[in-house]
């Protein structure tokens, strides 16, 4: 469940439902993904627990799941171990050129 | 690094190859050496970032085309031990105004030797951005467009 958001695609289409549920069309059409490519990684972020999907009219629109703030914390846990590994190297490496 | 959960509270930890002094400058003065560039909410590509060093300043995000995003306030400063900052972004990416529905990052730093630093990082109060979520749900339930939904959240 947790490695769902660690990659970097699936962020940005979580990111993306979170600012408005949309169809998989309107998520490929937004962002440099395939539409068969968003409905696998959809699925994945679906099985996690992250999104849910409801039929409204003739569309399948995909949302962040509500269920709780087990979603966001699982963003920023993502979100904060990326980062500081980032901030780690980025520490170490200046300390070697000082 | 590890990470544990709490339930509204994130937290990680990450040791560091250098003294603490050096490791709180690269962390605040430097969070534009480490931060991914990917991650803001500018319109306009990441230029650079500025953390002001003392409480009641601002982590600040300027794009390429002059904007300015102030996305954090700085809420503790102590060097080389300690920093607060919130996060004063919705959960539809947009700059929150209201404090009471900011989350809080606490970043301890713990020198183990003279050339090691245990960084601790704290999310907490990750429910105060709840409501957007409540809406968000609300307006799919209902079947709002998004046109009204938005009207909606920003009244």
């Amino acid at each position: 469940m947790l490695s769902a958001l660690a990659d970097p695609t699936r962020r940005a289409i979580f990111e993306r439902l979170a600012r408005s549920p949309s169809a998989v069309g309107e998520v490929a059409r937004e962002l440099p993904v395939s539409r068969p490519a968003v409905s696998q990684h959809l699925k994945v972020l679906k099985s996690a627990g992250l999104v849910t999907d409801q039929a409204v009219g003739t569309r399948h629109v995909y949302s962040v799941d509500p269920a709780g703030i087990a979603a966001i914390r699982n963003y920023f846990e993502q979100f904060w171990q990326q980062s500081l590994a980032r901030f780690a190297a980025a520490a170490a490496t200046h300390q070697e050129e000082r | 690094m590890t990470t544990q959960l709490e339930a509204t509270s994130v937290t990680t930890a990450v040791d560091v190859d250098a003294p603490v002094e050096h490791a709180f400058r690269v962390f605040t003065d430097g969070i534009g050496t480490w931060w991914n560039p990917d991650h803001h909410i500018l319109q306009a590509e990441l230029a650079e970032m500025v953390f002001e060093p003392y409480v009641g300043g601002h982590i600040i995000d300027r794009g390429t085309d002059g904007s300015e995003c102030r996305w954090s306030r700085v809420l503790a400063y102590d060097p080389p031990r300690r920093v607060c900052f919130s996060w004063d972004i919705s959960l539809r990416w947009e700059i929150e105004t209201d404090p009471a529905k900011a989350s809080e990052i606490e970043v301890v730093f713990t020198p183990e030797g003279a050339a090691r630093t245990h960084v601790v990082l704290t999310h907490r109060h990750l429910d105060r951005h709840g409501d957007g979520w409540e809406g968000m749900r609300d307006a799919v339930k209902s079947g709002w467009s998004l046109v009204a939904f938005a009207a909606a959240a920003a009244a």
